[in-house]
């Protein structure tokens, strides 16, 4: 890769599975509830996408990865919010379980390839110098998930149901005294951020490396984690971080490209360190992060206590 | 017609029949208090008026029909509405978003906040709508819980404790507020156990306990002492009182500041406090006004205090952790039994090793054998219901739990012995205990600081008070020379300011 | 329909059976797995919970395995009891493998003085690696309060991208054909086995005594109360005195000591080199390890055994009936995830409740609408 235009869509790219990965953990973590099962979710995704791909076609693909987050997802909820389990323990055994589950499932996928594909340009748009390669070059999920954004924004922020939300979020016990159905709508926002995250995966092994392999996801659920604390819970500043975040992923290929004499383990590292460095940034000031985070996250919920 | 009805309404939960075929009758235009101490089933009546709760036996009318409440929007639909007494509120939100959540009407925000505004100005309980609730004090934040109550236009108004978190003078004003709305025809059930504003506002009174109805009586024509007989069975304990015999100077805090560490919480300023031995002094104040703060500081919880602002016995602690406190003398009891002065999942005998060490050798090895005594010990010698010193915490009801607390605390022989809300939650007979056991210890010569929301307590068992308002604290004043009027107006601040600490001469001219 | 009442004290019974439970439900699962495959059950059966006990070869190849397994898990134990979500264990294994591994190449001529000993600088190297690799995430969580789930996790990847580089690198082996692998140590470095011909190791005798310091240290001395109240109840712990701090040092040098120590264990022991092959998911194998364990040290022993029969069952499984290895993880994965749900158990129990009898009464619907037309 050389320019830095083709950096620059090669971020969009990147980050396009943080992003839609990002906002599911976001509306699970407005909810109240912290699901450590995301890397484990976008794996078993990965490959319930990919291999309905290698039968018919992409969309179909991101259905059935939007499908199998959200059906492990829900046996997470059921755990977390009906039987009230330690939400770290239990998103870590989800993220266990889908390593091992999505590595058994994929065993005769390994050598499968999907299709020749396709290459997407807006016209007109996709035309001008630089910035037309830059970003109007792009698969339509990208700009989905930019759109996936604005629309959680608009839903958290300018309807009620958004509010009532955020209200449980931030006290679930006022709201069940008020009269909501605190579990359900936990449980509905546990489904939705798990379809996210599925559709995540789905991204991942159809479209960004249309591939399987075993352990594909390389981290990019923990790292959606660290955005939704990075982006303080806000939509608008998730969709940056990925791309941040992506360009980051992207630069160990720019160097290469450059003729950058750093051994290709220590560019791969980058990600990683990235992640440690804004983690350490952004949680500096403890109290601010405790005035911006939802303060029931992690938390559990006893109804009739 | 009866506008509210209960008819032999029972509940039974796993350890205890909470009501047990309990009756209530509420007239329209009626204030109706429900009175009974701790544990007495007040609360559990309440749930299953207000739909969160569904009764094992019995009938609930309404105007005469029997109904089915099965949640809090059905309640609110026959227009009953509940004022928790810990408040529904969310902190990030503002007031108006507040008021919306607790309506079930698709009205917009914009509406909401327009018709708030209206209802404040009709009932006088001014509150900002845009305003974050964290940034509202406690007497405010109770008025947008009103608020919200009152724009569902209640015919039915359950009011759960509304006064421990304000001072005389706001109680007054709530008074005037409630009348108004019960001359338009609400009824209104005023949970309580403090017989004095019963007495004062209500027309009506179902007295419980141990989950039974043990009379229904005019309020305005009963004694303390008649409510006090069918609320617990007998007058109020009675408690000993010896003259105060001074000694030292025990703790001496001199100009505290200390911002706060929190988002939420009350910078503290310039508190100036000091404790003799073998005299009690109380802290009045609303809650929210800077007292977890100041216990915090004290314990050594909270380790940022500047040095020189805290002595005991003339050593600086200003900085010293908890257990470099209590190996000096200082004993602290805090206000939250379950998660701070308790784990409620170890047992009793695990639970003394908190704050007393004397079970661990100098190695660091636990000797078990002792600490399971030691905690079989204090069960015994503190009345402790409990099933054992292998129980766990969280199995003990809260006044058994609370006798054992601040029975650990007693039982190491403190020089200084700090408590906060003693009594909290705590059932009438374990809370006489609890005060006759503070008393004791300070005719042995202990110095004792209290802080209490219930100003009855307060003025019952200290010899002097202080009040803190906004995390400041007022000088001290002789409990026999304060009247309640004189407390209410230094809880909102209006204390005389004189440059010495203590000046009681100048206070009790101002009163 | 059912429901879950709170028991006043929390079931000891339960404590107990819940793992037991836990792994009936897994084994259920696993029957359904080997039909769906088309496999014999019985078969699949033996492979896992027979073949590996019939002899002593086969308990000693448990061994082999079980013992990383205990030594990380008997540290994760302390964190999780103190809050401290230190989920990188595999990462300091790495470290220690690397600080083992580094110690193990440089023994030579000059060293054979030492004798079997140099096996205890081995050691030590791993442990003083592995706590070095923990300390950066302690630091981190004390400095700056960074959550010491992601930077554990993240630094995983930095170990593993490390070892990569170092055996393909600065590291690798001269004559060994260009293979991403350090040479092979030399005998001295190899730990010294338990009975002739077998595999198992010192390892285990380490494991065992330190399951045992484990214990006393957990439930005997103030330090190991402390660390389990903070984890507990941490207003309570900030109301004892107990400094949270502390706590978090505390079980995070002591998992990456343990991580390092079994990740040396590996490469003096079984590996006898080190490649890109060290990491085995031992230190995530070990979060369940110690769940299952009931983060008690007596408990860990059991499940530690447990977990090295799921592998090396995965792995007769594979070479006797055909069946992908990657079931293991499946297994693992499952037994967790029962687990938890089995635990509920423990503090809540289940009861049969039939709706409440419902008054006779009119809708309330009809009710309000007459309340607003004339009360």
């Amino acid at each position: 890769m050389d320019g830095l235009e083709l950096l620059i869509a090669a971020s969009l790219n990147a980050g396009t599975a943080l992003a839609i990965a990002g906002i599911g953990l976001l509306i699970n973590e407005r909810a109240g509830i912290l699901n450590l099962g995301a890397e484990g979710l976008m794996l078993v995704a990965a490959i319930a996408g990919f291999a309905v791909a290698v039968h018919s076609n992409p969309w179909l693909a991101f259905a059935a990865g939007m499908a199998a987050g959200a059906l492990l997802a829900a046996c997470f909820g059921l755990l977390v919010i009906w039987l009230n389990t330690n939400q770290v323990a239990t998103g870590l055994a989800l993220s266990i379980f889908g390593s091992g589950l999505s590595a058994f499932v994929g065993i005769p996928y390994v050598s499968e390839k999907l299709g020749e594909q396709a290459q997407f340009k807006i016209p007109f748009l996709g035309d001008i110098p630089f910035i037309g390669p830059a970003l109007f070059r792009q698969h339509p999920m990208v700009y989905i998930a930019m759109a996936l954004v604005a629309a959680l924004a608009w839903f958290l922020y300018r309807t009620r149901a958004g509010l009532v939300l955020r209200a449980i979020g931030e006290s679930p016990e006022s709201a069940h005294a008020l009269g909501y159905p605190v579990r359900r709508i936990r449980m509905m926002a546990v489904l939705a951020g798990g379809a996210m995250c599925g559709l995540a995966g789905a991204y991942i092994s159809v479209i960004y490396t249309p591939l399987w392999i075993e352990g594909m996801v390389a981290g990019k659920g923990w790292i959606a984690l660290a955005l939704t604390t990075f982006a303080t819970w806000r939509p608008a500043r998730v969709l940056l971080g990925a791309y941040l975040f992506g360009g980051v992923t992207m630069l160990q290929f720019y160097f290469q490209a450059r003729g950058v004499h750093v051994p290709s383990e220590f560019l791969a590292m980058l990600p990683y360190l990235a992640t440690v460095v804004v983690l350490v940034l952004i949680s500096r000031n403890a109290s601010w992060i405790r005035a911006n985070m939802p303060a029931s996250l992690g938390k559990p919920f006893f109804p009739g206590s | 017609m009866l506008r509210l009805e209960l008819v032999n309404i029972s509940k039974q939960y796993p350890a205890v029949k909470a009501n047990d075929s309990v009756n209530l009758r509420v007239l329209p235009g009626e204030i109706h208090a429900v009175l009974g101490e701790n544990g007495a089933g007040k609360s559990t009546m309440m749930k299953m008026i207000y739909g969160a709760v569904r009764p094992d036996e019995g009938e609930i009318r309404w105007n005469g029909q029997a109904v089915n409440i099965r949640n809090p929007q059905e309640a609110r639909a026959l227009g009953i509405s509940m004022v928790f007494q810990h408040f529904s509120l969310f902190d990030t939100l503002s007031a108006a978003e507040n008021v919306w959540l607790g309506l079930d009407k698709s009205l917009s925000l914009a509406e909401v906040t327009q018709r708030m505004m209206k209802v404040e100005k009709e009932y006088g309980l001014d509150v900002e709508p845009l305003r974050p609730v964290h940034s509202l004090s406690v007497g405010e934040r109770q008025r947008v819980e009103i608020v919200r109550a009152l724009m569902t236009n209640p015919k039915c108004l359950i009011l759960d404790e509304p006064t421990s978190v304000l001072t005389p003078q706001a109680v007054d004003k709530l008074f005037v507020t409630l009348r108004k709305l019960a001359a338009q025809g609400t009824s209104i059930l005023y949970i309580s156990h403090k017989l004095d504003e019963i007495r004062a506002l209500c027309t009506n009174c179902t007295v419980l306990r141990g989950g039974k109805v043990t009379g229904m009586v005019d309020p305005r024509i009963e004694t303390n002492a008649g409510l006090s007989r069918l609320m617990i069975g007998a007058e109020p304990p009675q408690l000993q009182h010896r003259p105060a015999q001074l000694g030292a100077v025990v703790l001496d805090v001199r100009g505290l500041n200390l911002p706060k560490e929190d988002h939420f919480g009350m910078n503290l300023e310039g508190v100036r406090l000091d404790v003799k031995a073998g005299e009690i002094v109380g802290i009045a104040g609303v809650s929210g006004n800077g007292q977890q703060e100041l216990m915090a500081a004290l314990s050594g919880e909270d380790t940022r205090a500047p040095t020189g602002s805290t002595f005991l016995f003339g050593r600086d602690i200003s900085q010293a952790p908890p257990r470099e406190r209590r190996k000096a003398g200082l004993h602290f009891v805090p206000e939250e039994r379950l998660g701070r002065g308790a784990v409620p999942t170890l047992s009793l005998a695990a639970n003394t090793l908190l704050t007393r060490t004397e079970t661990v050798r100098g190695s660091g090895w636990i000797d078990t054998g002792a600490v399971a005594a030691l905690a079989q010990s204090l069960i015994a010698r503190f009345f402790v219901k409990a099933g054992g010193p292998d129980a766990a915490a969280k199995s003990l009801s809260g006044g058994n739990l609370q006798k054992f607390i601040v029975g650990r605390e007693i039982d190491a022989n403190p020089k200084l012995l700090i408590v906060s809300q003693p009594t909290w939650g705590v059932d009438v007979g374990a809370a006489a205990q609890i005060r006759g056991e503070l008393l004791a210890l300070r005719d042995k010569g202990c110095a004792l600081l209290v802080v209490s929301e219930e100003l009855d307590e307060l003025f019952e068992i200290c010899d002097r008070m202080v009040v803190i308002a906004k995390g400041k604290v007022s000088p001290s004043v002789a409990t026999s020379k304060a009247t309640i009027e004189m407390i209410g107006e230094w809880m909102s601040g209006l204390w005389p300011q004189s440059g010495t600490s203590n000046n009681a001469e100048a206070a009790h001219a101002a009163a | 329909m059912l429901r879950l009442e709170t028991r006043p004290q929390p079931s000891k019974a339960m404590s107990f059976a819940s793992p037991l439970i836990a792994l009936a439900i897994t084994v259920v699962v696993g029957v359904v797995l080997f039909l769906i495959l088309g496999k014999d059950p019985l078969a699949g059966l033996r492979m896992f919970f027979v073949e590996p006990v019939k002899n002593l070869y086969g308990l000693a190849e448990l061994s082999v395995k079980a013992t990383p397994l205990i030594l990380i898990a008997l540290g994760l134990a302390v964190c999780y009891r103190s809050n401290v979500w230190n989920i990188g264990a595999e990462g300091q294994y790495i470290f220690g493998a690397l600080g083992g591994g580094w110690i193990a190449m440089q023994a030579g001529p000059g060293t054979e003085w030492m004798g079997q000993g140099y096996v205890v600088l081995i050691l030590l190297g791993g442990v003083l690696a592995g706590m070095f690799w923990a300390a950066v995430v302690a630091l981190l969580r004390d400095r700056f309060n960074a959550n010491e789930i992601l930077v554990s996790l993240m630094l995983v990847y930095v170990a593993t991208l490390l070892l990569s580089w170092l055996v393909s690198g600065p590291w690798q082996d001269p004559n060994g054909h260009g293979f991403p692998q350090t040479i092979t140590f030399l005998a001295q470095t190899k730990l010294p086995r338990l009975v002739q011909g077998l595999r198992a190791h010192i390892g285990l005798v380490v494991a065992l005594v330190a399951v045992a310091c484990f214990w006393v240290f957990m439930f005997r001395t103030y330090r190991g109360f402390a660390l389990q109240v903070g984890g507990l109840a941490p207003a309570a712990a900030r109301y004892a005195g107990f400094s949270a701090r502390s706590a978090l040092w505390v079980s995070l040098l002591l998992s990456g000591a343990m991580a390092g120590l079994a990740g040396a264990l590996e490469t003096a022991g079984p590996l006898g080199q080190l490649t890109t092959f060290v990491p085995v998911g031992y230190g995530f194998a070990a979060i369940i390890v110690a769940y299952v364990g009931r983060l008690h040290p007596v408990g860990i022993i059991f499940s530690g055994f447990l977990m090295s029969m799921f592998y090396i069952g995965g792995e007769l499984a594979q070479s006797r009936l055909g069946l992908p290895k990657a079931l293991t993880g499946v297994f693992q994965g499952l037994l967790l995830f029962a687990l938890l749900a089995c635990d509920t158990l423990i503090f809540y129990r289940v009861r049969w409740r039939s709706a409440p009898a419902a008054p006779p009464t009119s809708n309330i619907s009809s009710t309000a609408a007459a309340v607003a037309k004339g009360a």
